[in-house]
């Protein structure tokens, strides 16, 4: 009869600062992997994409693609899989959109909301476990990628070195996933809204093609495209062929660039998103 | 001293929808105030602002003796929300919502633990504590989200149309649970529509309407305004409504300017304000006879609080109608839809 009022404590003074803000989004950042976990239809659905991409551009296109003036297949699927890593990566946008738009619509916004917890700490505890689903993802690919031709050359620090960066590349677009999800109404809505715009900026680099071969006028986007740097980067350090030639910043110092174009995006759309959520009412 | 929810001036508008406009609250410690309106009232709004979800346009608010704009996450340690809809999380076990809600209100990962399985207990949850909230019914959810709300015990609690959607038999329930929170000293602000329970459960009421409070007092006092007790009567064929009419009108309380018969000649029922009780009714039974109208049915009733709104507001609680709820425009859409899937 008294369990409801007596002898409970009341909820402990907040610790505030960074050791609550912390613990909030690994609170938050677990309850989102156990929903993974009891969803794992998503998690396959996520990979058959990428996996699909890789047979469809190595032995549908791969035959008439030059890379560098080869036009090896071969040499083509190699070029390939850091393109396709990368944009694997970014597709972790639609996830993170779909899956606070999702809790806004279910109410459960409104709870943590109330609740005497850090501010960003739903945002970030979705964005990490994004990042988790998307180093699985990662892994999967790589097998696939070996499976058909895709090496690594020099050396294995090199090669982690690499995912990291791509890691780096995903957390940043789940933050863009964010705000995307915050600003709709319904999760079906951040889901496509978070995928449409990843193909015009994936495309438009040197994921699949040279951006040597492309028009005057959008070779620059290409080299530009912060995705781009990304992928040159990867190249670089798993040495697998197709490196872009280019006089560009980001061409010349691509994992410089794709480092400082990631911290960018976290700290624009970091900012934007726990604004937005502050302030969010379905 | 100001009560342990207290509301001065409370202004909020939505566009062009002046949700709230002018809310002025005082709810003492350890006591229930039932804030009743119909749907778009702006009810939903006013839980919203002190619970520190949305920020008025003007106003102010104190809840649990903090402001709730100043230091809202003070306030958000001593208050628990219960909504409408039941925000679980659905992938999560019951056991797994509790601990996490306890973990955000910073407990320790074993204390909030322990927390779960009392609530599990109390809520006739334990057996299915461990089977994630996807497989619970309406009522289970709804019972798995107030427990979500108690897990601090927070002395203040806010309840949004706790039990639109409910059966009878979880209604109760939840009604001996609130009885229980307010015995332990709780002070609670709920909302609904239904009078019935507002009369049940609150000690005090505020009758709400385009964002504005219309009336307050207790139930009693509002009935009181309402006039006293009233006659109704069914009458067998729709030709002896007019019979019983004169007859009903000889009984019914000048002055009052409500004495009229009102008659609803669909279900063939008459009703009068009357004073004098059951010995009256007696008469009236007689009367009746007398001229040959044959009674379906017939009894003496204290006016409900369904009167006591119509009185005030001049319609009917308007159940079916759109709620705002707080949000502006399309969005309030999707509450609509969850609302039906609710119920």
């Amino acid at each position: 009869m008294t369990t409801l009022t007596d002898n409970v404590p009341g909820a402990p003074r907040p610790r505030g600062g960074v050791a609550q803000s912390i613990n909030d989004s690994l609170v938050v950042t677990k309850r989102n992997l156990i929903r993974m976990s009891r969803i794992p239809e998503m998690v396959v659905f996520g990979l058959i994409q990428p996996v699909m991409f890789v047979v469809l551009f190595s032995f549908v296109f791969g035959g008439s693609m030059s890379v560098g003036g080869n036009t090896d297949p071969a040499v083509y699927r190699e070029f390939l899989m850091a393109g396709i890593f990368a944009q694997t990566v970014t597709f972790a946008t639609a996830g993170a959109g779909a899956g606070i738009a999702d809790d806004m619509h279910k109410g459960l916004v409104d709870r943590f909301r109330s609740l005497p917890m850090a501010r960003g700490a739903v945002l970030t505890g979705r964005t990490l476990a994004d990042l988790v689903q998307t180093a699985l993802t990662l892994v999967v690919l790589a097998i696939v990628g070996l499976l058909v031709g895709w090496r690594i050359h020099n050396g294995v620090p090199k090669a982690l070195g690499a995912f990291a960066l791509l890691l780096l590349l995903g957390y940043a677009f789940s933050w863009i996933g964010a705000l995307i999800g915050l600003s709709v109404r319904t999760p079906e809505a951040a889901t496509s809204g978070g995928l449409i715009w990843l193909f015009p900026v994936t495309f438009v680099s040197n994921a699949f093609v040279d951006p040597s071969m492309m028009a005057d006028w959008i070779r620059p986007i290409a080299e530009w495209n912060p995705f781009s740097a990304t992928v040159q980067a990867c190249r670089e350090l798993f040495g697998n062929p197709g490196v872009v030639q280019s006089d560009a910043w980001p061409m010349r110092y691509p994992v410089w660039a794709s480092i400082l174009y990631s911290i960018l995006i976290v700290f624009v759309f970091r900012t934007l998103s726990v604004r937005k959520y502050r302030s969010a009412t379905v | 001293m100001p009560g342990a929810i207290y509301a001065e001036g409370l202004v909020k508008t939505f566009g062009d929808v002046r949700a709230l406009d002018g809310v002025d609250l005082d709810v003492p410690e350890g006591t229930v105030l039932g804030l009743l309106g119909p749907n778009g009232a702006g009810k939903t709004t006013t839980v919203r602002v002190l619970t520190t979800l949305i920020q008025p346009d003007s106003g102010r608010a104190v809840v649990a003796g903090i402001d709730v704009l100043k230091h809202p996450n003070e306030v958000r340690r001593s208050i628990g929300l219960s909504g409408q809809f039941a925000a679980v999380d659905e992938y999560l076990t019951g056991r797994e919502n509790l601990q996490m809600v306890g973990q955000l209100y910073q407990m320790k990962a074993k204390a909030a633990k322990e927390r779960a399985g009392e609530l599990l207990d109390r809520f006739r949850l334990s057996d299915a504590a461990d089977r994630t909230a996807k497989t619970y019914s309406g009522g289970m959810r709804r019972r798995l989200d107030l427990a979500a709300a108690l897990v601090v015990a927070p002395p203040v609690m806010f309840m949004d149309e706790p039990t639109t959607g409910l059966d009878p038999r979880n209604r109760q329930a939840l009604w001996d649970v609130i009885n229980e929170l307010v015995a332990g000293g709780t002070t609670l602000l709920l909302t609904t529509q239904y009078l019935e329970e507002a009369d049940h459960l609150a000690h005090d009421i505020c009758v709400v309407d385009h964002g504005k409070v219309i009336a307050r007092g207790t139930a009693d006092q509002l009935k009181a305004q309402t006039g006293g007790e009233r006659v109704e009567v069914v009458v067998q064929q729709p030709e002896m409504i007019a019979g019983a009419r004169d007859v009903l009108a000889r009984y019914g309380v000048a002055g009052t300017g409500h004495g009229d018969v009102s008659v609803e000649n669909h279900i063939r029922k008459l009703t009068v304000p009357v004073t004098g009780g059951a010995k009256l009714l007696a008469e009236v039974i007689r009367d009746l006879d007398a001229v040959g109208v044959g009674i379906d049915d017939i009894g003496l009733r204290r006016p409900t609080l369904d009167d006591v709104f119509i009185y005030l507001t001049g319609h009917a609680a308007e159940r079916e109608e759109e709620e705002e709820n707080g949000t502006a425009g399309a969005a309030g859409k999707s509450r609509k839809d969850r609302k039906e899937k609710a119920s």
